[in-house]
């Protein structure tokens, strides 16, 4: 009796400290997402109810290009930066033990450095040095791409590692060319290693604010430079209306993340019935 | 012309050269460097020469390790709490805490802005504390995560076995748990340290005037001084080695072992 009471007190507890934690993560989203379907123009005082916010958010054209501007960017980098780490892993896999712990090694710069001191030295390579105008997106792309890749090798990597070595041998002894058993047989084996990387190479780009600060055209604008730029003016139609754009993200996010999950159970559960 | 798996690795070899290895060459030349060209190192040693910023190097280290504290004590008792829990929705539950990775930066930070200001009057009136705030509420969910991973990995048998051998919950969990899920924290605080010297782009946003390191970066930048900024950033890159060589545990994908 006393011993269920102790606990059940300390589940409470432990109940009690996750709900803090959580609150402290979401509660200002949350108190967000209720005042984007407001007129309000700060916290506090709630007026009426309006979908305001979400009109200006899809017809102004600004706050529509640097949407749309931010999902080819992290769309194009992701692709590029995917095809570059992935055959990258492969090639450095198969190297020699010398040449290839020496791209791992230079992998890994980018991972651990801040993305200040990648953005503003890449900005200084090829900006100040080469000249390369900003405006044409090269800087940008390069940017991006030079984040996002060597994660994509990173997740790649332990796939290629994982197989079986004698599953391409056995394709080329039954007379597959060597790019046919890669594209046929290593290549599908890597497969979730690959989309994951490039899952990990998009939300990377979204999420960018520095690399793009010193690398973009002065005029482009994704959602992170955007938001921060509106954050120090004064223009309150384009606040509350980034009020509307968090509550579309969040949203979105939520999904995605809900629908993995139920994915995840989904196939959890599947292979248990079939034993039955 | 004969196909060989070796030579896939070559574009992605002559990129990292190009965009990585060069860059960093570029730097070095620029820090040590003056306007005309000439070498120099007064760069260097007016850094340590000004106090201004050597005050901000002292401060951001500040930051840095309260941020890093504040992180942990909110984290590691999260992890455990999941980690150790025998819940059917775990992994739901979990995900709600690294959800945020994946909403804009930008955008929660505005939203934690709008509460902070309701709470506080004036932001600019509690540099520091915000400072902390709003570092805890972007990186959380990076400190949260790997120390779960380590934590979920664990053996419960292990907690079990200290249990029957005599030690108390406080031993077990000094003696048997935390050294066992010393990766995760030395993980999540690689995750969490760094960013939090550098990432000036949250005190801007809380209204905040005070200087990190990177501020400093953001600063020379916006005046077109490519030879400061460089030295800013080498003096970055040497504290980035030093702290990925202390925290190294072998597991350094952790910024994105969400998909992984």
């Amino acid at each position: 009796m006393n011993r269920s009471g102790t606990q059940n007190a300390s589940r409470a507890w432990r109940a009690a400290f996750l709900a803090l934690t959580l609150a402290f993560l979401y509660l200002p989203i949350l108190i967000l997402t209720v005042y984007s379907f407001t007129t309000s123009t700060q916290i506090g005082a709630i007026r009426g109810f309006s979908l305001q916010n979400y009109v200006t958010l899809f017809t102004m054209q600004d706050l529509r290009d640097m949407i749309i501007g931010t999902i080819v960017l992290a769309l194009g980098s992701a692709l590029i930066a995917t095809l570059l780490g992935t055959l990258g892993a492969i090639g450095a896999f198969y190297s020699k033990k010398r040449v290839s712990s020496a791209i791992s090694a230079i992998n890994q710069i980018p991972v651990v450095n801040a993305d200040v001191v990648t953005g503003f030295s890449l900005c200084i390579l090829l900006v100040v040095v080469l000249h390369v105008n900003k405006e044409s997106f090269l800087p940008l792309l390069a940017g991006h791409v030079t984040l996002c890749a060597p994660f994509v090798f990173l997740s790649v990597m332990p796939r290629i590692k994982q197989m079986d070595p004698s599953i391409y041998e056995a394709a080329l002894d039954l007379g597959a060319t060597p790019f046919r058993a890669l594209t046929k047989v290593v290549i599908p084996q890597i497969v979730p290693g690959i989309l994951s990387g490039f899952a990990l190479a998009v939300t990377l780009s979204l999420d960018d604010y520095f690399i793009a600060t010193y690398t973009k055209p002065v005029t482009f604008d994704t959602i992170s430079t955007y938001v921060v730029n509106a954050t120090k003016g004064s223009q309150t139609t384009v606040k509350t209306a980034l009020w509307a754009l968090s509550t579309v993200i969040f949203v979105l996010v939520l999904l995605i993340v809900l629908g993995m999950n139920l994915k995840a159970m989904r196939s959890e559960k599947a292979p248990k019935r079939e034993s039955v | 012309m004969h196909f060989s798996r070796k030579s896939l690795g070559i574009p992605y070899a002559v990129f990292l050269v190009i965009f990585v290895v060069l860059p960093l060459l570029v730097l070095f030349f620029y820090a040590f460097t003056n306007g005309q060209g000439q070498f120099t190192i007064s760069n260097f040693t007016g850094f340590f020469k000004d106090p201004n910023t050597l005050g901000t190097l002292f401060y951001s280290l500040l930051i840095a390790i309260v941020t890093t504290a504040v992180c942990l004590l909110l984290a590691y008792p999260t992890a455990y709490i999941l980690g150790t829990s025998r819940l059917k929705s775990r992994s739901v539950i979990v995900m709600l805490f690294v959800m945020p990775m994946w909403i804009n930066f930008s955008l929660r930070i505005t939203a934690l802005k709008e509460i902070l200001t309701i709470l506080e009057g004036n932001l600019a009136m509690y540099p520091f504390l915000n400072a902390v705030i709003g570092m805890t509420y972007d990186f959380l969910p990076f400190m949260i995560l790997p120390i779960y991973t380590t934590i979920s990995r664990l053996d419960g048998a292990l907690q079990e076995a200290a249990m029957d051998l005599g030690a108390d919950r406080l031993h077990t969990f000094l003696e048997v748990m935390l050294p066992l899920s010393l990766p995760g924290i030395l993980s999540g605080v690689s995750m969490v340290f760094l960013p939090a010297m550098t990432n000036y782009v949250v005190l801007d946003m809380l209204y905040n005037s005070t200087y990190i390191m990177g501020s400093l970066i953001g600063s020379y930048f916006a005046a077109y001084d490519w030879h400061g900024g460089s030295m800013i950033a080498l003096i970055l890159l040497a504290l980035i080695c030093i702290f990925t060589l202390l925290t190294d545990s072998g597991d350094n994908t952790a910024r994105g072992g969400a998909l992984l």
